[in-house]
């Protein structure tokens, strides 16, 4: 009886680490993932140069106005920042969401020429030219999207270019159930 | 003769090489303390977008940015904790090489001794068991006469 058992466990093992592997590879799981602590959090600290002349400089109080806040980190220099780009021209016209633009180790100046060339969809917009906010917040490269309700707290982080898909199922709920 | 003198003098000079670190002159630190602790913690912080590599390592811009926050927190007066504490609330467990000890990651620390005591166990279960059990086979006919003969009856 016990002998039999024994022969059973390499095939108990296998199975074991196969259903793991299944499971790594059907549930979406990614161990590369870096994840954000910042989620369910106060947003970080902002305090930003802005990008634009005349703008006000860009504060921590922009982010606890009671509505919600798009907070998005980007850099002329960054292609997928170039895809995302007319994802948020959508979003500040149709859905009339406050988009506050960091400029990310960018120069001012192409910052400014880029959004003059593609449109600007920023109601504010900063410059992190040595990326010490982009530190606070956790940024590990751009473009970096965080959702931020009324209260200041950080609802969602998405890590590089937002998508199409993360606009309809996430962002715009977001905006319309955030109050 | 001389190319295997020429291959031990390489060998040496391999041995006396270290890994080139990332660390810029410029970042470096003027008080040689502090220097220290801030590579200590340097070679424990992750880089955030090149998986296992430490933020010494690395030359990633985020990196250099992770190095140049860890010198000016040592500056501003913080302990080695305080700055891991720093860096953690900003990108989690993730920027940590050495994952902490806590409900997740058991499993991770304990999993291979804990294989190795199972596996341990196991075999010396059964081989107690095979020396407490495994019966003699009884004589057969020829030793049986082999036996009497040698005792001389």
């Amino acid at each position: 009886m016990s002998r039999r058992l024994l022969f059973i466990l390499p095939l108990l093992t296998l199975a074991l680490m196969a259903g793991f592997f299944a499971w790594s590879l059907m549930a979406g799981r990614d161990p590369a993932s870096i994840g954000s602590v910042l989620v369910g959090r106060p947003a970080p600290r902002l305090d930003l140069r802005p990008l634009r002349d005349g703008d006000k400089p860009i504060t921590d109080a922009l982010l606890r106005t009671g509505k919600p806040v798009l907070v998005n980190f980007f850099a002329s220099w960054c292609t997928p920042c170039l895809a995302e780009h007319p994802l948020f021209t959508r979003l500040a016209q149709r859905e009339g969401a406050t988009i506050i633009g960091v400029a990310w180790k960018n120069k001012p100046e192409d910052a400014r020429a880029w959004l003059q060339k593609l449109g600007d969809p920023f109601l504010y917009a900063g410059i992190d030219f040595d990326g010490k906010a982009g530190l606070d917040w956790g940024l590990s490269g751009v473009p970096e999207t965080y959702a931020i309700d009324g209260n200041g707290i950080v609802r969602l982080h998405f890590r590089g270019p937002i998508t199409e898909r993360n606009l309809t199922e996430q962002i715009i709920p977001f905006l319309k159930g955030a109050k | 003769m001389i190319a295997v003198g020429r291959a031990i003098a390489l060998l040496l000079a391999l041995l006396l090489a270290s890994p080139a670190l990332a660390v810029e002159p410029t970042e470096v630190l003027k008080d040689p303390t502090l220097e220290a602790r801030a590579r200590g913690i340097g070679q424990a912080l992750r880089c955030v977008v090149c998986q296992n590599q430490s933020i010494d390592d690395s030359s990633a811009e985020v990196a250099r940015d992770m190095r140049r926050a860890v010198r000016e927190r040592l500056v501003a007066g913080d302990s080695d904790p305080q700055v891991f504490d720093y860096m953690v609330a900003r990108y989690g467990d993730y920027v940590l090489l050495k994952p902490p000890f806590k409900a997740g990651t058991w499993l991770l620390w304990l999993g291979a001794p804990l294989i190795l005591l199972i596996a341990a166990s196991a075999i010396m279960l059964t081989a107690l068991r095979r020396r407490a059990t495994a019966p003699l086979p009884p004589l057969s006919d020829e030793e049986r006469e082999r036996l009497k003969s040698l005792l001389g009856r």
